[in-house]
């Protein structure tokens, strides 16, 4: 794969017709897909007054960074941009602990129940809080965990897909790499620790980026559990505490941005490993 | 001589390290709770004990604190099947999947194969498809909010249109499923770019010696070989479609859309369990969501061994 991309930048193919014309296309598109992100970019640099204007215009007439100053004042955001943060890591720790340990359980231990176990996990690919969100929100209710981090993040930490993925790649693994350290004296753990977790650090990576991710962007589930500003994850916050406010445009977008600019910074720098992932776990799916 | 004598002997202990293999294999049997045991209890809690608790209270008429909940039987169920309100919100939801999902199973496709054709830029166009994706339901709704906010809203004003997208109710749907569509088809088609980068160069290299146009490569080698990835695509997008809620209730300030027409089932649900307190009857409709979506995904998966059989 590497060294086939060395080879295709050493030898360019010059720019054909075609290559010419599908550029162009793909610039276009491109443009599409980036303009709603950049208007809210220069929206976030207006002033509140500028941002309301009628007719609108794409760029600010005048530049300002009031919008983000002000938003970071007098706003919770630092405190939601933290709760985010603990939330994410806490889940994504947890979710990547737990899902390794059952996935390998699953692909590669014997214990009485298993068949229907795993049957059980499969059905609960179906289910999610958007499905169950009323009792499940009684659930953790009666646990009295309403309002605490532990409500906003236990409930994300049984992901039956995660699961399902980890079990897929186990069961790839040569049973005879295994077999070969149990014979050297090698106990379960031990093989699990220092020759599966290692072999399956692509796809760990994987489910941890994409726990990361969905767990950054959910939504639903904090608006549930959570009514205490102070304990609002980002996306929470900004879309509810700020619309109650009556919309000021200009924060809105700035806070926006300053939600989803920490995903896109790690999609830049993690590109590779989020492609094959989603390659992966998508044909994991099948 | 010798040979013979290690072709007899290489067989048997290759069985005896089998055998070994699996007694210790054996002796792993009582770990194997452990390994699922964290996860298995994560999942009773809050997923299994959830739904039967959901299944249970769908029988009672138990309101937000739970208190002094009585057996009403069927009832609400009964009531569900004549509540028009809950059709409704059901036909928002089904109504945003169809229209969704093709969109985005052609659009993924298509910019799937622009990426994969352009030589130049690769992680450019990678990144600008994807990134919508990334950012969080309830910006995206913002943001697009924004955009087609009447007067203000830049979408029509460059498109020199007048439409009051948010709040008449031929226009609502269209303006979510229009966000929905840039903010989600990223996946998609990351799903589509692997899945071309998979298809083997050689046979296009054979399709090409045999004289087949682009045209020809395409519908006979690229399109069959898309099939399986087309199904996950397609299946994957029908599940997130029907649970519907983020980025309506964004866009429309968390109310039901202009005339209720953008009300999905997730956001009526949520309406009787929270602000009409009705948790029973909430949980009811709970029950009958989840059979919707293990009816779609059962069904999908009696096609797919149906097809299975079938090419074989």
């Amino acid at each position: 794969m590497t060294t086939a991309t060395v080879i295709r930048t050493k030898s360019r193919k010059p720019w054909t017709p075609s290559q010419i014309v599908l550029t162009l296309i793909g610039v276009a598109v491109s443009a599409v897909f980036v303009a709603p992100i950049a208007a809210a970019l220069f929206t976030s640099l207006k002033s509140e007054t500028e941002a309301s204007e009628i007719p609108p215009h794409w760029l600010p007439e005048v530049w300002t960074v009031q919008a983000w100053k002000s938003l970071w004042q007098t706003g919770n955001v630092s405190n939601w941009f933290v709760n985010s943060l603990v939330v994410s890591v806490c889940v994504t720790t947890i979710v990547l602990a737990v899902s390794a340990l059952a996935g390998y359980g699953f692909a590669r231990t014997e214990f009485r129940g298993k068949s229907v176990l795993m049957g059980v996990v499969m059905a609960g690919l179906m289910i999610s809080p958007a499905v169950l969100g009323v009792p499940l929100f009684t659930t953790v209710q009666q646990m009295g965990m309403v309002d605490t981090y532990w409500g906003m993040i236990l409930p994300q930490c049984a992901p039956a897909a995660m699961v399902y993925i980890l079990y897929k790649f186990f069961q790839g693994i040569p049973r005879e790499l295994e077999e070969a350290a149990f014979i050297d004296g090698a106990g379960r753990w031990r093989v699990f620790f220092t020759i599966v977790v290692p072999l399956a650090r692509p796809s760990l990576s994987a489910v941890g980026i994409f726990t990361f991710i969905a767990s950054w962007n959910n939504f639903l589930w904090p608006y549930m559990v959570t009514n205490n500003p102070d304990l609002m994850t980002m996306p929470n916050g900004i879309a509810t505490v700020m619309n109650s406010y009556g919309i000021q445009w200009a924060q809105l977008m700035a806070g926006g941005l300053m939600a989803g600019l920490p995903l896109i910074v790690v999609f830049v720098f993690f590109q590779r490993q989020i492609v094959a992932g989603v390659a992966h776990t998508g044909l994991a799916g099948q | 001589m010798t040979t013979s004598a290690q072709t007899v002997i290489a067989p048997a202990r290759a069985r005896t390290a089998t055998a070994t293999a699996t007694v210790r294999r054996k002796q792993g049997f009582q770990h194997g709770g452990w390994f699922v045991a964290p996860f298995l209890g994560l999942f009773a809690v809050f997923v299994i004990w959830p739904l039967l608790r959901g299944l249970y209270l769908s029988f009672t008429d138990a309101n937000i604190s739970g208190a002094g909940a009585s057996f009403i039987g069927l009832d609400n169920y009964r009531e569900a099947l004549h509540d028009s309100a809950m059709w409704d919100a059901l036909g928002h939801s089904a109504y945003f999947t169809l229209l969704v999902v093709p969109c985005i199973t052609v659009l993924a496709f298509l910019l799937a194969m622009l990426a994969h054709h352009i030589e130049r830029g690769k992680w450019l166009w990678r990144l600008c498809f994807f990134a919508p994706f990334l950012l969080p339901s309830t910006v995206a709704g913002n943001m697009w909010q924004w955009l087609f906010t009447q007067g203000i809203g830049l979408f029509n004003e460059t498109f020199g249109l007048q439409t009051p997208w948010l709040t008449d109710k031929s226009y609502a749907m269209l303006a979510i499923v229009i966000t929905t569509l840039w903010w989600t088809v990223g996946f998609s088609f990351l799903l589509y770019l692997a899945a071309l980068q998979g298809i083997p160069d050689h046979l296009y290299e054979a399709a090409k010696l045999d004289g087949a146009n682009a045209w020809h490569r395409m519908v006979h080698i690229t399109l069959p070989m898309l099939r399986n990835i087309t199904g996950l695509v397609i299946a994957l997008q029908v599940l997130a479609s029907l649970q519907l809620f983020d980025q309506a209730v964004v866009m429309m300030d968390f109310s039901p859309g202009p005339e209720l027409s953008t009300r999905s089932f997730v956001q009526y649900t949520l309406e009787q369990g929270f602000t009409s307190y009705r948790v029973g009857y909430a949980s009811a409709m709970s029950i009958i969501f989840f059979v919707i979506i293990a009816v779609v995904a059962l069904a999908r998966m009696w096609l797919l061994r149906n097809r299975e059989e079938g090419g074989r």
